[in-house]
């Protein structure tokens, strides 16, 4: 789960760690107001989306930055209304961008230089790492790639939490001064720890501020939670902001599906992450495109099938279904008679292609040949790829 | 011979009173499988598919001689669950749970990795010797005795592969489930060091997937410490990036895990490619014809 800049903040503050005053704004009124309340010479107006690439990101059809500093309220509130209900395309938004619906006015500091810090857990070391670099406020993935000296890393233990020689050898690294090395140990070690109690999966500060009094500041921050832990973070749910998510995504993962909207035409309903992600590679083998990852998992059943179909069959751009069910947990029979339902309670308008194998096939199979729905079976992966392809084009 | 499950591995199930750990127990009795007993806490005494329930693991061990743990034990409680094993001495412990927390994981690897024991999974369909031991959810009909080692990080695209290996007339020696999340007790190379040591495993075929640098580490491993033929498919070439594919692990993110990275590595190892996941068995049949 993904939550805003200034949701990030507010949880980074309630850890004691070090981040800058600000207000979240609606409109531009309450910009100017937020603006005024702050009380500093200098205020960043900030796009709220959870999307990153802000800063360098632009509202289409206008000039208008994701991140602008206002010197007065009036400023504050132009920033406001250049951005609130327009669409901001950032690098990681892709082209079509996404809908700007609050700000975040926060008070300006005086930067000395500017750092990047993040807290993830590394697959390799089997731990969470604290990443650090002097590198700030650039792309870290393009440092990482380049200049990979630059990146810094501290593995910790989950319980023990980052060691303070631990934060004093990277301050030392980062050639912070020496009367900031405490900050340095507070600031990073805090981190960890909230990394750790709010079970986060990435935690990233970009930029990290050294400020011109020798203090650290998170100037921005990106916090992304892991999902398989929000069942004892009861309180981080209401963080969650739907409207920042794709709808039909938000409608599988109701039902307990996993699903992810693409821009093709052939809709995939397949069981496990693995064969579904192979099966959107073998559509696009063959010539097609596919409209969606669609995962519905090893224990579903007939009404969260049923459900997976509404899903595809409300993407206008679905020109034809293809099924891939290799039955292990998942039994086919199961697949087959939601296949029937479906047609029965949301009917099929465009041609679907099942290819089933594995646990209860020759069950399945029966189910669908004496249920009289219109399908095209196929046999074997190839076979269904090229059958829904051509499906696909034809309508 | 095989690699870590035979048909001498004694087996209990963590979580055998739940409906999925009882349903799959079955099967793996029904496969052959030595299955000798399970665990549920506070459920000590009572029968389940006719095996011996204890309330903790050590009993269970104790009274059954287990070697090896097939763990169905729910999310939250699931890393307590592997801890015990752990703890217990069980050699193998296989974890099939899906949706641990990360964190979690993170506080269990380095007591697995202090201890005898080995950790398959979690988030994995588990591993089967085909003919000798089923330990874990797959359907058994797919599979067939032989000497091509299979692993994987993820679940229905191993059936796939092995159901073509299978009609291919190439039988499996072992098929090994990695498992589809970030930390994992046995990566790629780990089973590819028990497969090349393995006298009856004669070729292996490997599916990744996008995300993570798992496949490249097993490339440069197989480059310089595998002699015999293997054959590879990465899941997730078209995958765009910044969007999770089901399994925790499977993003690109800042043009790190992509297919092509993967690919170009393992080719770089001598490594068979598969083009599509309807070519996985064609791909190790020429891995085996190019060795000769």
């Amino acid at each position: 789960m993904k939550i805003h800049e200034y949701q990030a903040k507010d949880l980074l503050r309630a850890a004691g760690v070090p981040v800058l005053a600000g207000r979240v704004a609606r409109t531009p009124e309450e910009a100017a107001a937020a603006f005024t309340a702050l009380g500093t010479p200098v205020c960043a107006v900030k796009a709220q989306i959870h999307a990153g690439g802000r800063g360098k990101g632009q509202v289409k059809g206008s000039t208008q930055r994701g991140v602008e500093l206002a010197k007065t309220a009036d400023d504050a509130a132009r920033i406001a209304k250049g951005l609130l209900g327009n669409t901001l395309v950032t690098i990681q938004t892709g082209p079509e961008g996404q809908v700007v619906r609050q700000v975040f006015v926060e008070s300006g500091c005086a930067i000395d230089r500017e750092l990047y810090c993040a807290v993830l857990v590394d697959r390799r070391v089997g731990s969470p790492v604290l990443i650090a670099s002097t590198a700030g406020g650039m792309d870290i993935e393009e440092v990482a790639h380049n200049t990979p000296e630059l990146i810094l890393s501290e593995p910790f233990d989950p319980d023990r939490g980052l060691a303070g020689y631990q934060a004093r050898l990277l301050a030392a690294k980062l050639g912070l001064p020496t009367a900031s090395w405490r900050h340095a140990e507070a600031f990073f070690r805090k981190l960890c720890a909230a990394f750790v109690s709010l079970d986060a999966s990435l935690l990233e500060i970009n930029p990290l501020v050294l400020t011109k009094d020798g203090a650290l500041v998170a100037l921005d921050a990106k916090m992304t939670f892991d999902d398989n832990s929000l069942f004892r973070h009861k309180d981080l749910a209401a963080l969650r902001d739907e409207a920042e998510e794709e709808p039909a995504e938000t409608r599988a993962s109701a039902a307990g599906l996993s699903y992810v909207k693409l821009n093709g035409t052939i809709g995939c309903l397949v069981n496990g992450a693995g064969l579904a992600m192979s099966t959107m590679d073998l559509v696009k083998y063959h010539g097609g495109e596919p409209a969606n990852f669609l995962d519905v998992g090893g224990g579903a059943d007939v009404k969260q099938v049923t459900e997976a179909f509404r899903i595809i069959l409300s993407d206008p751009h679905v020109k034809a279904i293809l099924v891939n069910i290799f039955g292990g947990i998942m039994r086919c029979t199961t697949i087959a008679t939601a296949i029937v339902e479906a047609s029965k309670t949301v009917g099929f308008t465009v041609p679907l292609v099942v290819r089933l194998e594995g646990t209860e096939v020759e069950e399945g199979k029966k189910i669908l040949a004496n249920s009289g729905t219109a399908i095209i079976t196929a046999d074997g992966l190839t076979d269904a790829a090229k059958k829904v392809v051509a499906a696909a084009s034809a309508a | 011979m095989s690699i870590l499950v035979n048909r001498d591995t004694r087996v209990i199930c963590q979580g055998i009173t739940g409906k999925v750990g009882e349903f799959h127990t079955r099967g793996c009795l029904d496969y052959g499988t030595r299955m000798v007993g399970g665990v549920t806490p506070g459920k000590a005494g009572e029968t389940v598919v006719g095996l011996p329930v204890f309330n903790t693991v050590a009993e269970a061990r104790d009274a059954t001689g287990a070697n090896a743990t097939m763990i169905f034990v729910p999310p939250a409680f699931a890393a307590d669950a592997i801890l015990e094993a752990v703890g217990a001495g069980i050699e193998l412990v296989i974890a099939i749970t899906e949706g641990i927390p990360v964190l979690d994981m993170a506080r269990v690897m380095p007591v697995v990795k202090a201890s005898k024991s080995r950790l398959i999974g979690p988030n994995c369909p588990g591993v089967i010797t085909p003919g000798q031991c089923k330990i874990g959810i797959m359907p058994g009909y797919i599979h067939t005795p032989g000497h091509v080692g299979v692993m994987s990080r993820s679940g229905t695209l191993t059936y796939e592969a092995v159901w073509q290996l299978t009609q291919l007339g190439h039988g499996q020696s072992t098929c090994v489930g990695l498992g589809g999340d970030p930390l994992v007790g046995s990566s790629f190379i780990d089973i590819l060091t028990l497969f090349q040591a393995d006298p009856d495993t004669h070729a292996i075929l490997m599916m990744g997937e996008i995300g993570g640098s798992a496949e490249e580490e097993a490339a440069a491993f197989v480059k310089q410490h595998v002699t015999k033929p293997v054959a590879a498919f990465i899941a997730g070439r078209t995958a765009p990036p910044g969007k999770r594919m089901g399994h925790a692990g499977a993003i690109i993110s800042g043009g790190k895990g992509t297919a092509e990275a993967k690919l170009e590595a393992l080719r770089d190892a001598g490594i068979e490619i598969a083009e599509s996941p309807a070519d996985m068995g064609q791909a190790l049949v020429r891995a085996i014809k190019r060795r000769g």
